[in-house]
């Protein structure tokens, strides 16, 4: 939906003609359907910004959006929608600050006035679609990268492992297990049984919310490829339900040790290493 | 040919695998080590392989080997140093070292043996009451 040079040329000089007219517009129509959620200066600026990159782009010839005249306008389309992306707007609110343009145009070609302004009006219109396309595809990407970022955040966060006493490293798993997780559990668990040289490993589960054959096959080989290390683990936190589901599945957890609690995990392991644990008795006065 | 080095230490023989390991290396190990540990008399036989990249199942049944070999002259093995990424390698492909004790460096190794050893000479003590009394 290029415009022509011709077409691009009386844009430009419509739209240079009438600036302040058509910012102060363009601005207005934003700001009733944005709802006072970005300020009336920042509002201002942006609109300006683009209305500058729109008329120095018609100067230099042929608007055509891919081309590489356009560079500062994709620039600038990108920028708005990277902004608006982050501060939470939705894509219809994005896309509507470049539909704005529409209204504004139409008042104006309305008024200028010719003959064939309304074949300029369509071509105009046309190019305001391009760019609202674009604008829409930067946010969705904006958008994208963003959930891409969370998940990783996500995934370390959700992966701690704790050294609970010397020799004893424990792994809270929150949250289900699917294959990517498993993967980043079963990697740093084993890493940090190499770096700090314990022989054992708590794996806890009270957080995972169901075992299902999948995620008993990813603790399994955690186990496997621990044991293969030299390390023993012990799961602990199996819920009554998950108890039973493991069992209703058929699921096998062969020798490796599995407890109710942490704690029972660990007192286990104590006992294995030889560590005593003993009650202290309150010292009564008479 | 290139040849696996095999240290003695105490009354343990350290095996370091820092090679790719061939048929013809392999081989050589196991001769070696077995007439290692008939002239030395250790009683255990740590093999190292931190520096392996790759475990596949040659090296998988080599290790066995050697560990049968070591049971028969009456020796523990123990692998050490497998690195996490081989670990992970070897559950993938389903592959396990059956019979094959490991520990995560060579120091758990060495404690490992010693306290294989230690059960066993309890075991041999256990038979004759008057042992036990006469330790403090």
């Amino acid at each position: 939906m290029a415009l022509s040079a011709e077409e691009s040329g009386r844009l430009a000089a419509l739209l240079s003609g009438n600036a302040e007219r058509v910012t102060q517009r363009w601005t207005e129509i934003i700001a009733g359907s944005l709802r006072g959620r970005l300020s009336q200066a920042e509002l201002r600026r942006q609109v300006q910004d683009l209305h500058h990159a729109i008329v120095s782009t018609g100067e230099q010839g042929a608007i055509d959006l891919p081309a590489e005249n356009a560079t500062e306008l994709r620039a600038t389309l990108s920028e708005l929608s990277r902004g608006r992306a982050r501060q939470g707007f939705s894509a219809t609110e994005t896309a509507i600050s470049i539909f704005a343009l529409k209204d504004v145009v139409a008042e104006l070609v309305e008024e200028a006035g010719g003959d064939n302004k309304l074949r300029d009006y369509v071509a105009y219109s046309g190019l305001i679609d391009e760019l609202g396309l674009f604008t829409f595809e930067s946010f969705v990407r904006t958008r994208e990268s963003l959930i891409a970022d969370q998940a990783e955040q996500l995934l370390e966060l959700s992966t701690p492992v704790v050294k609970l006493w010397e020799g004893v490293v424990a792994v809270p798993l929150v949250g289900t297990l699917d294959s990517a997780r498993a993967q980043v559990v079963m990697e740093r668990l084993l890493q940090t049984l190499v770096d700090t040289g314990s022989p054992y490993a708590i794996i806890d589960i009270t957080g995972v919310p169901a075992v299902d054959t999948q995620v008993a096959q990813h603790i399994l080989k955690t186990v496997v490829a621990a044991r293969l290390m030299g390390a023993d683990c012990i799961i602990s936190g199996i819920r009554p339900q998950i108890a039973q589901t493991i069992v209703a599945l058929g699921i096998e957890f062969g020798d490796i040790a599995t407890k109710a609690s942490l704690a029972d995990a660990l007192r286990h392991v104590l006992r294995l290493t030889g560590v005593e644990t003993a009650r202290r008795q309150p010292r009564r006065d008479a | 040919m290139e040849r696996v080095p095999i240290l003695k230490i105490g009354d343990i023989l350290l095996v370091s695998i820092q090679l790719d390991m061939s048929d013809q290396t392999a081989v050589q190990l196991q001769e070696d080590l077995a007439e290692r540990i008939v002239a030395t008399g250790c009683h255990g036989v740590i093999i190292d392989i931190t520096a392996l990249d790759i475990v596949d199942s040659f090296v998988g049944r080599m290790l066995s080997t050697i560990a049968s070999i070591s049971k028969v002259l009456d020796a523990e093995t123990v692998v050490v140093g497998m690195r996490p990424a081989v670990a992970i390698t070897l559950v993938e492909l389903g592959l396990s070292l059956n019979g094959i004790r490991t520990a995560l460096n060579v120091e758990r190794g060495m404690e490992l043996i010693a306290a294989a050893r230690a059960d066993e000479h309890e075991y041999q003590l256990d038979d004759d009451p008057d042992a036990e009394t006469a330790t403090p």
